[in-house]
């Protein structure tokens, strides 16, 4: 057996070259290392590597989950800051077309006054021109009146309207 | 006491099993010290299993070992070679519990045995051979004739390639079994030695105080010989698995 022809042929040197113990240690070897690497690859290895990839897994879904909530949140700024510029943009639009429709009335009203303004002058200047030409002829009526006046005074009689006409242009 | 170095390595029958053509099922305390270390992995990395989501420290352990043998075999073959994790996962710590175990006094070493680290050494290159030639099929030869070179050349190179891998599995056995034999021996001779001046009286058991400091520093030194020879073969089962997947190299 193994062991008795071990006894024998240890004492002349190492014990690892006993060949006579070769086939017991790797009998046993395999018997051990197999079912070792057995349980190890069927049982043991998966549950750890299972739950590392889990791990991994989980991690790697709540970073997912954090960076979505991160775009969402970005993305409702980027919304919130379009309305607010829009709101911005509508205001000043109101506040421009206010301004405008303002300037145009109170030009319109500048036009009609000055247009007022202008028909009133015209008819001011006629009527001093109508005031002017009947001032004038009055002038004439007015000097013959005074002509034959004084023409009564000084002859007692009425000159006819010749005679009038003929002084006053004398 | 032995006095004998060399009596630590050697096998002892504890139960005569049936002789099957070959095949000794006889159980020494080699094979003890196998299931021991079998047994421990299973009860360490079994208990280290619990599977909760926010480990605790037994689970850390479990789960740095699988990362460490995971980020090993990913870093020095690639990640295609995740098939061959469980293997890799299985061999770094069947001998790292078979080093450690076999730092306990009165313990035997099984991997300070020529025979089971041929064994073991073997098989990883039969696994590399018979996984390179279903994965390439013949082409898997072209490892021993790189290409691209002159014809010449290829008297020299190849004949080069093929005795390098043939070295190969000789040394990763020699190199586990000579470590171990040797870190033993070594112990084994110091102890012996503090021993021998204790007994000679009080003079020279005064001087023993340098071979216990010696052998304090040596077994400091063993452990991390344990631990570094489990990684190296560990991590030449890598490097080798690398010709499955890079005939061209």
């Amino acid at each position: 057996m193994a062991a008795e022809t071990t006894k024998e042929v240890a004492s002349s040197g190492l014990p690892q070259f006993d060949i006579a113990t070769f086939a017991s240690q790797i009998t046993w070897l395999a018997i051990t290392f197999g079912l070792l690497y057995l349980i190890l690859a069927q049982f043991i290895l998966p549950k750890i590597g299972g739950t590392i990839s889990d791990r991994h897994n989980r991690i790697a879904d709540d970073l997912d989950t954090a960076s979505r909530h991160q775009r969402e949140a970005e993305e409702a700024e980027i919304a919130y800051e379009r309305v607010l510029a829009d709101a911005k943009a509508k205001a000043h639009n109101v506040a421009e077309s206010t301004r405008s429709s303002i300037n145009e009335e109170i030009e319109r009203e500048i036009t009609a006054a000055d247009a007022e303004a202008a028909a009133q002058a015209l008819k001011s200047e006629a009527k001093i021109s109508d005031i002017r030409r009947d001032a004038l002829s009055n002038i004439d009526s007015i000097a013959r009146e005074a002509a034959s006046d004084i023409v009564k005074k000084f002859t007692g009689k009425t000159p006819t309207a010749a005679q009038l006409k003929k002084i006053l242009k004398g | 006491m032995a006095n004998n170095p060399l009596d630590q390595f050697k096998i002892k029958e504890i139960f005569d099993g049936p002789q099957i053509g070959p095949i000794d099922l006889s159980f020494t305390n080699s094979s003890l010290w196998m299931v021991i270390a079998s047994f421990a992995i299973v009860v360490f990395f079994g208990l280290t299993a619990r599977g909760k989501l926010i480990p605790g420290r037994l689970q850390s352990m479990g789960e740095m070992s699988h990362e460490f043998i995971a980020d090993m075999l990913k870093d020095t073959t690639g990640p295609e070679a995740v098939k061959f994790f469980p293997y890799i996962f299985t061999i770094f710590f069947f001998i790292l519990f078979a080093n450690l175990l076999g730092m306990n006094p009165y313990a035997f070493t099984t991997t300070s045995h020529i025979a089971v680290t041929a064994a073991l050494a073997v098989f990883t290159i039969l696994l590399v051979v018979v996984a390179g030639i279903l994965r390439n099929g013949l082409k898997w030869f072209k490892i021993f004739a790189p290409s691209g070179l002159p014809l010449i050349m290829y008297i020299i190179i190849v004949p080069i390639e093929i005795i390098s891998f043939i070295s190969r599995p000789i040394t990763l056995a020699v190199r586990l079994f000579a470590n171990m034999t040797a870190g033993h021996v070594m112990l084994k001779l110091f102890a012996i030695f503090i021993a021998y001046l204790v007994g000679k009286g009080a003079m020279t058991g005064v001087a023993a105080i340098v071979p216990i400091l010696g052998t304090t520093a040596i077994v400091a030194l063993e452990f991390l010989v344990a631990a570094l020879q489990a990684f190296v073969f560990a991590i030449l089962t890598c490097v080798y698995l690398n010709d499955v997947y890079h005939v061209d190299h």
